[in-house]
């Protein structure tokens, strides 16, 4: 059962990093997964007297505060349209209505977990992550750091996206996914796509051979799935095995490359 | 630490432990309707409204709800009561350890969807588990009530969790066997 | 029959309790300020505890005991709630030195508050021999690791149990000569088919509160399908009288059999009769789903035997049931394995069904809905599809010339005549409402996706024969209203309101007069309880009888008040008519003369045993859309036509027939059981074990083609349990249609069906 000895709710950014260096500190989230561990934390930082809440759009990006829930990102006009409904897709199958009420995106982004639709679908969507000292980086990068003591403060959305799609597949319409696939036309025209569930934490795999720079066609999803099946490296868990989800990859890979181009030869 | 939290319109101000689950607060203050059925935010059992939201009071520090709004069921009787006649008349509440998390939820889902089609239901309460009825019995209630509330015109439509002629809540016998059954 | 009461959709006499949330579960109604009791669980499938120590866990502030197998009687005895003598072996202490399961109870720990228990489980440290474990069951049977080396182990019953050998039981039956028929036959499909150790995950977890009463008693409230078995092993376990326990339910947040199983009250009880202090245990859902009682995992192997013309001829059926560390209804949950599959077929010459049940050192299994039948009905409603593909037969038609039809003598089904049967009927509607005939086996979308369908029958057992005992109490009160005590539980089905309905089908009254007192050792009259399929069939007859002699009773005392001889006079609701005249001596009238110098009492108590159990029989049909690039499966329409005899109360048994497709379809493709190499169960909560949501089960239509059994109470059989068997066989039915592969292990996922070959296998 988890401890907690004290709860800070921060006033600031600066009181709420200085807590977090301590290694019996915690920064909490949705408190979804914290609560489910056995740790003892010595004090727990609550950012929400913050206002990291909001969602707010102009001309070039969506920027969202770390304490955003998963729901207010799934019923956002701004996102929905934005996404092409991509957003909602992927955040739609977690667990439920009432627990995404509570995840928040900081916690999900910043947990970088394996099986994170939100990490998957924030990849392929090109997004960069604001934290409080080390400032904006690519989520990209981020995704690929240790997880440190600085704090996540916000998600940005450059407005840079021409269409996206989301699929996953799962062994029941709620559970962990199995593997998540998102994939994005940036305005330049490059496509990439992320790859999570694998079971490891997602990756992005570019368009880097141009398998798609003359326009989709069915053939060329496919080839295109292959290669982004060839390039990830997927393992085993108790949900499935390695070579499923190789499959599996180049599957939605393909799905979401025709769902984002139409489909005709 | 000290807290002030209004729980079903009743301000509560406690010294609570920092890592007191909301569900364990709520239950030792009466609120008996809200349910554990699992320690992995799964079940929905514990759903409960904080500000207005359905959460999973399981996941929620008791401190963090400082300065909040809860609604268990206790705080929506007749609502509860209004809404579960439809479920009773399809006889889908069978054990009813699911059904105060169900009904909380389906409540926050009429609130946000007044006339949501089968899909949104089955979506918004996917997350509330339930091992007795198959959901189908419960789908089944849903659509009655929207029904219901739909022709709303109570001359026509009593309010089942008001009538007598199928057992109704209030009976001599009923009444006696909750005495009773008492240990 | 003009029914009143019965047959019709009245509302659960709880139902408006339970949707408003009121305190009527056991950890609602309880003091709060009671002992509270976890254990420590081995980490280890196979040790022996060398050393335990926990001085410190004592200093904790709080800690009121901590109990290890020094501790508790060294007499063997078993969880089982079943009637005495128990066909489960007594392996059982309460804390035993040696551990045979990830899970296993190392010691008890007892203290004020859950803080202070967590902290003394952690403070106790324990040295173990680890021993080599046997977690395959497959080579159980005459191993040299021994589960139950111990001397102390006993059989009660004649089941073939032998710890010497890891079994728990072993048996052969069968009539004809099966080798010899099969040798006959044109085709015999042989195949093995493998499911897994299923979790009822009721939502309530397992949970018991107990106290001393004011006469020195233990008292024990707990969730529990049983009471009056919980007494007898509460009573075996501590070695104490049964006079001095009282055993009492409250509403239970679900049961599936899982609460059939003594498997939280014996830690309090022990607690609290140590102590003399109140104390309650909760599960944790890990510990409900690593510590319990669920479904035994078999393996059946069958051969059938048809000729071309598809008459079946010949069926060879043997199963391994793996009952892990400890034998709870492991020697009777492998019968029905073979005696409620084999009898669906009514022109089979020969059978034989041989069984063995098998130790392990995994979580020993116990009692789920269906109990062996599920097993066995997907091993041979499968074969029998199999069987129409090599036939290339319409796997309905093949049915319609095979089934059991009523009349018919059904001897793997112990020599019982089918009384009441209408099978026939259910297959015909199914087809109709699922359009078999346009449907069958699939079509092709075109987009990778293929619609298809798939077909199984099912039979269950009414209660067990000469065994269970049901009861019902029925007394008349003053104003006329009546009360019925019943010692079977109502788990959330019903129960308690169809019994009702059928007392007030007799009395003439309308349901609402009816009180219903449930189950408590110290005023119910005595019932094995609601497990079997036995509370409609069995306890339903018993309230009829009773009812019966009741109105007798009423009757006379209306004659006296009337001035006529019983001849003179008749019974209807409102009281007792003398029919010369049309004068009435109303209820009123006779309940309050019976409370003034009156010798003659209004109570009546009548128990009922059956010689037979009259199977149910269903027909389950499935429509999928399979999506062959990643194997997932969606249920686009499931109908299940019921045979459940008479239909006491249709709301209840449709909601029950739903409620058990979706167990059955969470079964087949979604809930899995898997362990590490070293016996840690990996699926231990809900968010690893996927019971299935509402968008997992696809639309559930059900409708019922009644037969009239004429030994049941009103004409009903049974309808708990047998509504989970065919989710299993049809979907995998469909399955195939839709890949041409066959799964015989499941849960089907979407990996097997996109990775595995013909025969489902995933290569290494």
């Amino acid at each position: 059962m988890l401890t907690i000895e004290n709860y800070v709710k921060a006033g600031s950014l600066e009181e709420a990093y200085e807590k977090n260096q301590k290694k019996t500190s915690r920064i909490i989230g949705g408190m979804l997964w914290l609560k489910m561990s056995r740790m003892r934390v010595q004090t727990a930082i609550d950012l929400s007297g913050l206002g990291f809440d909001t969602i707010e759009e102009d001309d070039r990006e969506i920027s969202m505060g770390a304490m955003v829930t998963l729901r207010q990102l799934e019923t956002h006009a701004g996102l929905l349209e934005y996404t092409e409904g991509s957003m909602k897709e992927s955040l739609r199958h977690i667990v439920g209505v009432q627990f995404r009420n509570l995840a928040t995106l900081g916690g999900s982004i910043f947990g970088r977990f394996g099986f994170s639709d939100v990490l998957t679908e924030f990849l392929a969507l090109g997004a960069e992550v604001e934290l409080y000292k080390a400032g904006r980086i690519t989520l990209e990068e981020f995704s690929k750091m240790p997880v440190d003591r600085d704090i996540l403060v916000g998600v940005i959305l450059p407005k840079k996206i021409e269409k996206s799609a989301y699929l996953s597949l799962r062994n029941t319409s709620t559970d962990f996914p199995v593997l998540t696939c998102g994939v994005s036309m940036l305005s330049d025209g490059m496509i990439q796509a992320s790859i999570g569930a694998r079971p490891g934490r997602a990756v992005v795999v570019k368009d880097k051979e141009g398998i798609l720079k003359d326009g989709i066609t069915e053939s060329r999803a496919k080839a295109f799935g292959e290669y982004v099946s060839g390039e990830i490296v997927t393992g085993s868990n108790m949900r499935a095995g390695a070579e499923y989800r190789k499959h599996l990859a180049e599957v939605l890979t393909r799905r979401c490359i025709l769902k984002i181009g139409g489909g005709q030869e | 630490m000290k807290i002030a939290v209004t729980v079903n319109g009743k301000r509560i101000e406690e010294d609570v432990p920092c890592d007191l689950l909301l569900i364990d607060f709520l239950r030792t203050h009466g609120c008996y309707s809200v349910k554990r059925g699992c320690e992995t935010s799964n079940c929905g059992l514990c759903t409960v409204m904080m500000d207005g939201i359905p959460v999973l009071s399981c996941s929620v520090l008791t401190v963090r709800a400082d300065g909040c709004t809860v609604e268990t069921l206790e705080g929506l009787k007749e609502e509860a009561a209004q809404f579960g006649a439809f479920i009773a008349d399809q006889g889908a509440e069978q054990c009813g350890f699911c059904n105060p998390g169900l009904i909380m939820n389906a409540i926050a889902l009429f609130r946000e969807y007044p006339d949501p089609d089968e899909e949104t239901i089955r979506e918004y309460l996917a997350g509330n588990l339930c091992r007795c009825s198959g959901y189908e019995g419960q789908l089944r209630g849903i659509q009655a009530f929207l029904q219901w509330r739909r022709k709303g015109d109570a001359k026509h439509f009593q309010d089942p969790s008001q009538r007598d002629d199928r057992g109704h809540q209030a009976s001599h016998a009923d009444s006696l066997l909750y005495q009773e059954g008492r240990p | 029959m003009n029914l009143k009461a019965v047959s019709k959709p009245i509302r659960k006499k709880d139902a408006m309790a339970l949707v408003t949330g009121q305190p009527v579960y056991m950890d609602d109604m309880i003091p709060g300020n009671c002992l509270i009791v976890k254990v420590l669980r081995s980490p280890h499938a196979n040790a022996v505890i060398e050393d335990i120590e926990f001085d410190r866990a004592l200093k904790i502030p709080g800690i009121e005991a901590v109990y290890t197998w020094k501790d508790v009687p060294d007499k063997r005895f078993t969880m089982a709630g079943q009637t005495y003598p128990e066909p489960s072996p007594y392996d059982r202490l309460i804390l035993d030195r040696h551990l045979r399961y990830v899970g296993d109870t190392v010691a008890i720990v007892a203290g004020d508050t859950e803080k202070a228990v967590d902290q003394a489980l952690k403070l106790i440290k324990v040295r173990y021999r680890v021993l080599e474990a046997l977690l395959d069951f497959r080579v159980a049977k005459d191993n040299a690791i021994l589960v139950h080396p111990e001397e102390n182990w006993e059989s009660l019953c004649p089941v073939g149990a032998d710890n010497k050998r890891n079994l728990c039981a072993s048996q052969v039956s069968g009539h004809g000569d099966v080798e010899k028929v099969l040798s006959q036959c044109d085709v015999v499909v042989d195949q093995t088919y493998h499911t897994k150790a299923c979790q009822q995950a009721m939502m309530e977890t397992f949970r018991t509160y107990c106290s001393i009463d004011q006469y020195g008693r233990l008292n024990i409230l707990s969730s529990t399908q049983i009471v009056f078995h919980v007494r007898r092993i509460i009573s075996n376990a501590l070695g104490i009288p049964k006079s001095r326990i009282r055993v009492a339910k409250p509403r239970i947040g679900g049961g599936f059999g899982a609460k059939q199983t003594v498997v939280a009250e014996i830690f309090p009880a022990f607690v609290t009769w140590k102590t003399g202090k109140p104390s309650k245990m909760i599960f944790t859902r890990e510990e409900s789903q690593t510590a319990s009682s669920p479904r035994h995992e078999m393996e059946v192997h069958v051969k059938v035997g048809a000729m071309k013309d598809g008459r079946i001829r010949a069926v060879d059926l043997y199963t391994l049931s793996n009952t892990g560390a400890y034998g709870e209804h492991g020697p009777t949950t492998v019968g029905l394995s073979g005696h409620k599959s084999i009898p669906l077929y009514g022109l089979v010459e020969a059978h034989r069904f041989a069984y063995d049940v098998v130790y392990s050192n995994i979580m020993s299994a116990g009692a789920y809905r269906g109990y062996g039948a599920t097993q066995g009905i997907f091993a041979l409603e499968s074969a029998v599809n199999e069987l129409a593909a090599r036939l290339s037969m319409d796997p309905v038609k093949l049915r319609m010339m095979n089934m059991v039809r009523e009349g018919q003598v059904m001897p793997a089904y112990y020599g019982e005549t089918a009384g009441s049967c209408a099978l026939n009927r259910c297959m015909e509607r199914a087809g109709k409402m699922i359009g078999w005939d346009e449907k069958y086996p699939f079509q092709d979308l075109g987009n990778g996706k293929v619609r298809s369908v798939g077909v199984a029958m099912a039979m269950q057992g009414s209660g067990i024969s000469g065994v269970d005992v049901g009861s019902a109490t029925i007394k008349m009160n003053e104003e006329g209203y009546y009360t019925l005590s019943i010692g079977a539980a109502d788990m959330g089905t019903g129960c308690d309101t169809i019994l009702a309905q059928m007392a007030a089908e007799c009395m003439e009254c309308p349901v609402e007069n009816i009180a219903v007192l449930g189950a408590d050792t110290d005023s119910s009259p005595y019932d094995s309880g609601s497990y079997a399929s036995s509370t409609t069939y069995v306890t339903g007859k018993a309230v009829e009888k009773a009812c019966r002699k009741l109105k007798d009773q009423i009757v006379a005392i209306g004659a006296e008040l009337l001035e006529a001889s019983l001849e003179e006079v008749q019974f209807e609701g409102g009281g007792v008519r003398r029919l010369s005249d049309g004068k009435l001596a109303t209820l009123q009238d006779i309940g309050t003369r019976s409370m003034c110098g009156s010798s003659q009492t209004l109570t009546v108590t009548e128990s009922n045993s059956s010689p037979t159990s009259p199977p149910p029989f269903m027909v389950g049909m499935v429509e999928i859309e399979l999506d062959k690039d990643t194997g997932h499966v969606e249920i686009i329409d499931y109908v299940a036509v019921v045979d459940c005899g008479t239909v006491i109360n249709p709301n209840l048994a449709r909601v029950q027939t739903e409620g058990g497709l979706a167990q059955g379809i969470g079964m087949a493709l979604y809930e899995n059981v898997q362990y590490n190499e070293r016996g840690r169960l990996y699926e231990n909560s809900l968010m690893q074990y996927k019971i299935p949501t509402r968008l997992d089960v696809g639309k559930l239509r059900v409708e019922f083609e009644s037969s009239y059994e004429p030994t049941g109470p009103f004409g009903a059989k049974s309808i708990g349990e047998i509504v989970i068997n065919t989710p299993s066989p049809a979907l995998a039915h469909a399955i195939y249609n839709a890949t041409g592969k066959w799964f015989r292990e499941l849960p089907i996922t979407p990996e097997k069906i996109v990775m595995g070959d013909k025969d489902g296998k995933i290569l290494p």
